[in-house]
C-alpha cells in the first residue's frame, strides 16, 4: 500500500497490510534516533518504511509469536521517526497529542494490532530477516514480509484517532 | 507420583526432590504460555460479540492447536510458593530449583529478562531469574501459585497510600479513574488486582496474588465482595473494550485481598493482568 492508499483510510477502518516492514521497538528507536542526531546512516531507510512495535517469539529463524507492544513507550521518537518519512506505524495502544499532531502534519498512518494475538499474527509472516542489532535479541531490528496483517486504524492521515 | 517421608525429631517430613521442583516449574511454563486459562477462555466466548474478539479468540486456538506462544510477551515468571513445615527439599537449592525451571521451560519462549536494569540492560538469555514469594505453611505439600506476567500491563500497575480515614468509594474512584487513563493500552480486557492493606509492599504483593484468585469466586468477606463488584461495574461503563476497538468487556474481573495495616495508613494497589492471563498451580 502507498502513502496515499493508506492515507484515504479513516479511523477505526479495518484493514489488511501486505509487503514489507520492519520491528523495531524500544532500544532500536533510542538507537536510530541517536544516528540521526549524529548525522550517520541508518540500518535501514526511514522514507515510505512500515514500522512494527514488536518483539517476536522465534523458533530457529522462524517467528512463532509475533503481535504488538506498547506504542505509547516510543512516543518520545516518534516525530523523528515520522519527519524521516515513515508512512505507517503498528503497535498498540493510544498515543501523545504530539505524536497525533505529528502524524497530520507528515500524512502517515498509525495502526492498531491485537494485543496478544501473537500467534495470529506470526502466521500473516512469509519471512524476516535481521537487518541490525543482533545482539539485542528479541529487540533486533528486522525486515519482515507480510501477507494480509489484520489492523484497525487507531490515527488516520488526518489526525483522527479512535484512542 | 510417589514421596519419601521420613522422621526428623519425630515429625513425619515429606521429601520433595530439586528435580520435582525443576521438572514441574518447567512444564508449567511450557503449558501457560500456550494454553489460556479454560475460566478466561470461558469469559471471553460469553462475550464474543465483535470482529476483535473472535480474532482474540482464533488466536487463543491456535496457539492451543499448533503449541505457539499466545503473546509474544511471554513474561515474567512469578511464583508463590506455600511450603509446608513437614517438607524437606534435597538435591539443591529451593530458589535456584524454579529459576532452573524457568530456565527449561522457557527454551523454545522469549527472554525477556535483563540483568541489571538501567545502565547495560544486558538480557540474561534464559528468562531467568524468576521472581518468588516463598511462605513457610502448615502441612506436608508444596503449593506453586506460577504466572507469566507481561511487561505491558506490568507497566500500568501503581500504588496509593491513603489516609486512614479514606472511604472506600475514594478507593473506588482512585482505581476507576486509573483504568481510565491507562485506556487501551495494556491489553484489555483487564484482570485487576487489587492490595488493600499492609503497608508499601504488601499491598503491592497482595495486588499481584489477587490476580490468581479465581475470577468466578466471591470474596470471602461481604464488603469487599461487594466492592469488587462495584468496581467491575464501573470500569465496563468506560467502554474502553477489547483492545480499545470494542465496547464489552474492559474488564473480566476485578479481585482483592486485604491485610492488616498501621493506625496511620491505608495502602491500596493496583496489579493490572493482561487478557492473556497466564497461570496455573502446582503442587507437589
Amino acid at each position: 500500500m502507498t502513502r496515499d492508499e493508506l492515507s484515504k483510510l479513516r479511523a477505526g477502518d479495518f484493514f489488511y497490510y501486505s509487503g514489507e516492514i520492519y520491528l523495531a521497538r524500544d532500544v532500536a528507536h533510542s538507537r536510530i534516533c541517536k544516528l540521526i542526531e549524529q548525522g550517520k546512516s541508518l540500518p535501514f531507510e526511514l522514507q515510505d518504511s512500515v514500522v512494527f512495535y514488536a518483539g517476536p517469539v522465534m523458533n530457529g529463524d522462524k517467528i512463532i509469536s509475533c503481535g504488538p507492544t506498547t506504542s505509547a513507550r516510543m512516543d518520545k521518537f516518534t516525530g523523528t521517526i515520522l519527519e524521516k518519512g515513515a508512512k505507517l506505524l503498528i503497535g498498540k495502544g493510544p498515543r501523545s497529542r504530539e505524536v497525533q499532531k505529528s502524524i497530520k502534519e507528515n500524512r502517515a498512518v498509525y495502526a492498531l494490532a491485537l494485543g496478544g494475538c501473537g500467534a495470529l499474527y506470526a502466521k500473516s509472516i512469509v519471512s524476516n530477516e535481521i537487518v541490525a542489532y543482533q545482539e539485542l535479541g528479541t529487540e533486533a531490528i528486522r525486515k519482515l514480509l507480510v501477507d494480509k496483517m489484520p489492523l484497525w486504524v487507531g490515527i488516520d492521515a488526518k489526525g483522527e484517532s479512535i484512542l | 507420583m510417589t514421596h519419601k517421608f521420613g522422621f526428623y525429631n519425630s515429625v513425619l517430613m515429606k521429601t520433595i526432590y530439586y528435580k520435582q521442583i525443576i521438572e514441574a516449574v518447567s512444564s508449567a511454563c511450557k503449558k501457560i504460555v500456550t494454553i489460556l486459562d479454560r475460566e478466561i477462555v470461558a469469559i471471553l466466548r460469553s462475550y464474543e460479540n465483535s470482529k476483535v474478539l473472535e480474532m482474540m479468540l482464533k488466536n487463543i486456538e491456535l496457539a492451543e492447536e499448533e503449541n505457539l506462544p499466545i503473546c509474544q510477551d511471554t513474561g515474567t515468571v512469578v511464583v508463590f510458593a506455600e511450603v509446608g513445615q513437614q517438607v524437606h527439599i534435597e538435591g539443591g537449592n529451593f530458589e535456584e530449583a524454579i529459576h532452573c525451571g524457568v530456565r527449561d521451560g522457557y527454551q523454545n519462549f522469549r527472554k525477556s529478562i535483563v540483568a541489571e536494569p538501567l545502565f547495560d540492560r544486558v538480557n540474561t538469555n534464559d528468562n531467568t531469574p524468576a521472581i518468588i514469594h516463598t511462605k513457610i505453611v502448615d502441612g506436608d505439600s508444596l503449593r506453586l501459585l506460577i504466572m507469566a506476567k507481561g511487561g505491558g500491563s506490568e507497566n500500568k500497575s501503581t500504588i496509593k497510600i491513603f489516609a486512614p480515614t479514606a472511604t472506600h468509594s475514594e478507593i473506588e474512584d482512585f482505581v476507576v479513574d486509573w483504568i481510565a487513563s491507562v485506556g487501551a493500552a495494556a491489553c484489555p480486557p483487564y484482570i485487576i488486582g487489587l492490595g488493600i492493606g499492609g503497608n508499601f509492599e504488601q499491598s503491592a504483593i497482595l495486588a499481584k496474588r489477587a490476580l490468581v484468585v479465581p475470577l468466578r469466586g466471591v470474596n470471602p468477606l461481604g464488603v469487599y465482595d461487594e466492592m469488587e463488584k462495584s468496581i467491575l461495574d464501573k470500569i465496563q461503563k468506560l467502554k474502553i473494550g477489547p483492545q480499545g476497538l470494542g465496547k464489552y468487556p474492559t474488564a473480566l474481573g476485578v479481585k482483592i485481598l486485604h491485610a492488616p495495616c498501621h493506625i496511620a495508613s491505608l495502602p491500596v494497589a493496583i496489579n493490572l493482568g493482561c487478557y492473556v492471563h497466564r497461570h496455573c498451580e502446582v503442587v507437589l
